[in-house]
């Protein structure tokens, strides 16, 4: 027989698993959203990911969009496929930009900043991605003013969005 | 809706737009030219480097059209045609650039290290 197998798991561990379906959730119904061009999205998933760093810190906020990634991949079936290299390099690049927008200065830079930052970062390590593996051409240049736009317009929204919630009285979890 | 936008916080997003502005001039213009190619007869008569400054003088079916060469720009600085159009376009400054003089059937035009389609042509 075999010995049953009984993964230890904290309350922590089901708290981030709750804040990473949320995200999923939103990864999915973007996901219907019809876009203009194939990369342009609003990331509405990162709202979560803002909203946990700023109130659960940096390592909590790096699983959630990590679990994310991982699980998102699994749901719209691309792991290990391109599509799902572009989503993990993005996270990778935004949770390193975030990692050091924390040394900002609290008062003056808030979520929306970080917000914005990640979402230019996410598009930086996307563009890496897609220049260094799947289409090493200069063409591709000519849509980076378009991704930058897109970043600076949704890294915004998102920003604010994330900084109402915060600044709405915490929900307990 | 504003409460919640710190000053650093509109301080990134005009980063942010400086980012976009400056990515569109870098990305949405030909690019800098580094060379002149000189058309004559709708053949290539010349390819010309933007430096050093020079002057060519290039045969057509009404005289001698010149084309200058200064400051990594070029123009027709004289020419036959009847009408002067080639001449008062003036310096050619990035590339996908031209100005041709059809009567004396020579044109020049500014490439950069990749070619743009020519929207008149494809």
């Amino acid at each position: 027989m075999m010995p049953s197998l009984k993964l230890e798991t904290s309350s922590e561990d089901h708290h981030l698993a709750r804040m990473a379906a949320a995200a999923l959730g939103l990864s999915v119904l973007e996901a219907a959203i019809p876009s203009p061009l194939p990369g342009v999205k609003p990331g509405l998933a990162n709202i979560v990911t803002l909203i946990v760093l700023a109130r659960y810190g940096w390592r909590a906020a790096a699983w959630v969009s990590l679990l994310r990634v991982m699980a998102g991949s699994l749901l719209f079936g691309n792991f290990l496929a391109p599509g799902f290299f572009l989503s993990l390099s993005g996270a990778v690049c935004s949770l390193l930009v975030l990692a050091a927008s924390r040394h900002l200065s609290q008062r003056l830079f808030g979520t929306i900043s970080q917000s914005i930052l990640a979402a230019f970062a996410h598009i930086a390590g996307q563009m890496a991605v897609v220049y260094l593996w799947l289409i090493p051409h200069a063409g591709i240049a000519w849509l980076l003013p378009i991704f930058a736009a897109a970043a600076l317009l949704f890294g915004t929204v998102n920003g604010i969005i994330a900084a109402r919630f915060l600044s709405s009285p915490a929900t307990p979890p | 809706m504003l409460n919640a936008i710190r000053p650093g916080d509109w301080l990134t997003m005009l980063a942010g737009g400086a980012v976009t502005v400056w990515l569109m001039s870098v990305c949405w213009n030909g690019g800098a030219a580094d060379r002149a190619i000189v058309r004559s007869g709708g053949k290539v008569f010349r390819e010309l480097p933007l430096s050093p400054d020079s002057q060519l003088h290039v045969p057509g079916p009404l005289g001698i059209s010149v084309i200058t060469i200064h400051d990594r720009q070029a123009r027709i600085e004289s020419d036959p045609s009847p009408r002067q159009y080639c001449v008062r376009q003036g310096w050619l400054k990035q590339a996908g650039e031209i100005a041709i003089c059809l009567p004396n059937e020579i044109s020049v035009e500014l490439a950069g290290r990749t070619k743009n389609y020519d929207s008149l042509n494809y």
